[in-house]
């Protein structure tokens, strides 16, 4: 285990400097000039501060959900990458981010505006939407098997998903013109949460999710030889597929309420960090989700500067970088 | 079966289409507001005023056309978005002769006017109806001439209760046009856009005056107060500090038909409240 320790230190190292040179470096760069001084200058009022307004209400929350959506995104990946044996699931394989977005079409087109405690209607609807589908998609796949059947698991969450997006499009289609471009708006991922509140409140459901995978590489490395062998060698089978999927389908609730279904990072992240530290669990988990925080934070980076004053939805960047990324991976497997 | 071929004449002696069919919501008001009123058969999915048109058959809109029943009322003009070429296609291989919609500035409005006043028979009164419409324009631009000119972020949308995903008028369309004759100034005048997702950094830098909020359909009183509150997370912005966040509501904000003069009044009266109308 000696060099193991040594790869994850040298790993989580690397990986983190590069999450952490994001973070850092994010709120500096914008679609407008601010003067680092006067921000950080306490003698004038927050409320008059207008750099300080730009860097600590419109950056520096992007920058900190991108960290984190990021991370969970990719985590999420790898853990449901391992748990179906299909390099080809991603987070939003299972139906979670149809749920979590039908629940955000909901409140946007039916609720009425409100807030509790800083959230509004449609982060809160969009994670009990995510609950929801989660519980479906885990009813059906226990009901007639001992355990969580892994096919089931991934037939159900497959067709929920079409299922969800149909009635997605059912609400937008009763909702008004505006309402609509909201709700499209919406489904493309955004980062300007301008302010902490969502943040924190999607931290402890993230940082629990994180926490459950941080049990689960040896497990996971075991469960990709297939069930029968990773019980042959003393891993409970089906307690890691429960908390595996558990895990990773809370974590995605939490950032797709958070972030709206930011695409690509949940397959391309894992990917790629395989190709840079090798298959193991043990340090794949630890570099994606470092990795996958630094990457959100890149692709949101160059979603509000490119087109500024537009804005460009970050789901359309991840996707401009993830696709192309995705069918090379693809076609190189093959 | 319908002469379609051989329609009464008007009173200008022009031939006049008898039945007529408008999916747009502008030109419908500008058919009433001609007098053309009576012979709309049909009107589209969103057509709401004046009420005598709300009461019509309905027959789909820009995204659902119904062309069945379109054809099944034998309709002599339709008037159609001119970006429904499949529609426009169906159509044009019945006897209805076709006025092709455009969206377009507050200039456009009064053009449009006109040409479908000729379209559907009533050319004089259309052109009387554009003339009084932009001498009320007009009105209004004289009355705010000279004053100090606000600058107005106008906002179309966003999330209920929060701050995220603000759409805004860019530099073009009949709101922004509206806007400018108003008496203000458009933050985002420089976007060559009608309306552009905007974030939070933006609002911050543009520093509106006046953060105007445009809707069809506002929000009721009590959640109107939650609404104006959502803003006070940017307490730099000087619309913010000085409380001018003001909310306008109605179709006829939001509508370029005959009703814009109206409109452009209303939108005047929120930027120079002190204004005696």
């Amino acid at each position: 285990m000696r060099p193991l320790g040594r790869r994850l230190v040298r790993v989580v190292a690397a990986f983190g400097t590069l999450a952490l040179a994001a973070a850092v470096l994010a709120p500096l760069v914008g679609s407008t000039r601010i003067d680092l001084l006067r921000v950080f200058d306490t003698s004038v009022p927050f409320a008059d501060n207008v750099d300080a307004q730009i860097f600590f209400i419109a950056r520096l929350p992007r920058t900190l959900a991108a960290l984190l959506v990021g991370s969970t995104l990719a985590a999420s990946g790898v853990v449901l990458q391992a748990l179906l044996r299909n390099p080809l699931a991603t987070p939003f394989t299972l139906g979670v981010s149809a749920g979590a977005s039908l629940g955000a079409m909901l409140a946007m087109t039916f609720a009425p505006p409100m807030a509790i405690a800083g959230l509004t209607a449609v982060p809160l609807a969009s994670f009990a939407g995510s609950i929801g589908a989660v519980s479906i998609v885990y009813a059906l796949s226990t009901i007639r098997h001992r355990g969580l059947s892994t096919d089931v698991l991934l037939l159900a969450g497959v067709t929920l998903n079409s299922f969800f997006s149909a009635l997605i499009l059912f609400v937008q289609y009763l909702a008004d013109a505006t309402e609509t471009l909201q709700n499209v708006r919406w489904l493309m991922g955004d980062l300007d949460v301008g302010g902490y509140e969502p943040i924190v409140a999607s931290l402890p459901l993230a940082g629990a999710a994180l926490f459950c995978f941080a049990l689960l590489p040896r497990a996971l490395n075991l469960l990709a030889l297939g069930p029968e062998s990773a019980a042959a060698r003393g891993v409970d089978v089906h307690r890691a597929q429960r908390l595996a999927f558990f895990s990773a389908s809370i974590a995605t609730g939490a950032a797709v309420s958070l972030g709206g279904p930011v695409g690509f990072i949940g397959i391309v992240v894992p990917h790629l960090v395989r190709l840079m530290v090798g298959a193991d669990h043990r340090l794949v988990l630890p570099a994606s989700a470092l990795f996958g925080g630094a990457f959100l934070v890149g692709c949101d980076l160059v979603a509000r500067t490119a087109f500024a004053p537009m804005e460009l939805p970050v789901g359309i960047v991840t996707a401009m970088i993830g696709g192309p990324f995705f069918l090379w991976l693809l076609v190189r497997h093959r | 079966m319908l002469a379609s071929g051989i329609a009464p004449a008007g009173q200008e002696g022009v031939r006049r289409p008898e039945r007529i069919i408008s999916i747009v919501p502008a030109a419908t008001e500008m058919l009433f507001a001609i007098g053309a009123g009576p012979r709309v058969v049909a009107v589209g999915s969103y057509d709401a005023y004046p009420p005598e048109a709300a009461l019509l058959p309905r027959v789909g809109a820009l995204i659902d056309p119904d062309v069945e029943r379109m054809l099944s009322l034998t309709p002599d003009l339709v008037v159609v978005y001119g970006s429904q070429h499949d529609l426009i296609a169906q159509l044009e291989r019945s006897r209805a002769a076709l006025f092709r919609y455009r969206h377009g500035g507050l200039a456009d409005v009064l053009t449009t006017l006109r040409a479908l006043g000729e379209a559907a028979g009533e050319p004089k009164r259309a052109d009387a109806l554009a003339r009084r419409i932009d001498a009320d324009i007009d009105r209004v631009r004289r009355r705010v001439a000279g004053r100090s000119r606000p600058r107005v972020l106008l906002v179309f949308g966003r999330e209920p209760g929060g701050l995220r995903h603000i759409h805004a008028s860019g530099g073009m369309g009949f709101l922004h046009d509206m806007l400018e004759v108003a008496g203000g100034d458009n933050v985002l005048a420089d976007v060559a856009r009608e309306s552009l997702p905007l974030t939070t950094e933006q609002v911050l830098a543009r520093r509106p005056d006046v953060i105007l909020e445009v809707r069809a359909v506002g929000p009721t009183d009590a959640e109107l107060a939650r609404e104006r509150a959502a803003w006070d997370r940017l307490a730099a912005v000087p619309a913010v500090r000085s409380g001018r966040v003001v909310f306008l509501t109605g179709e006829d904000l939001v509508v370029p038909g005959p009703r814009v003069a109206g409109a452009v009044e209303r939108l005047a009266a929120a930027l120079h409240p002190d204004i005696r109308p």
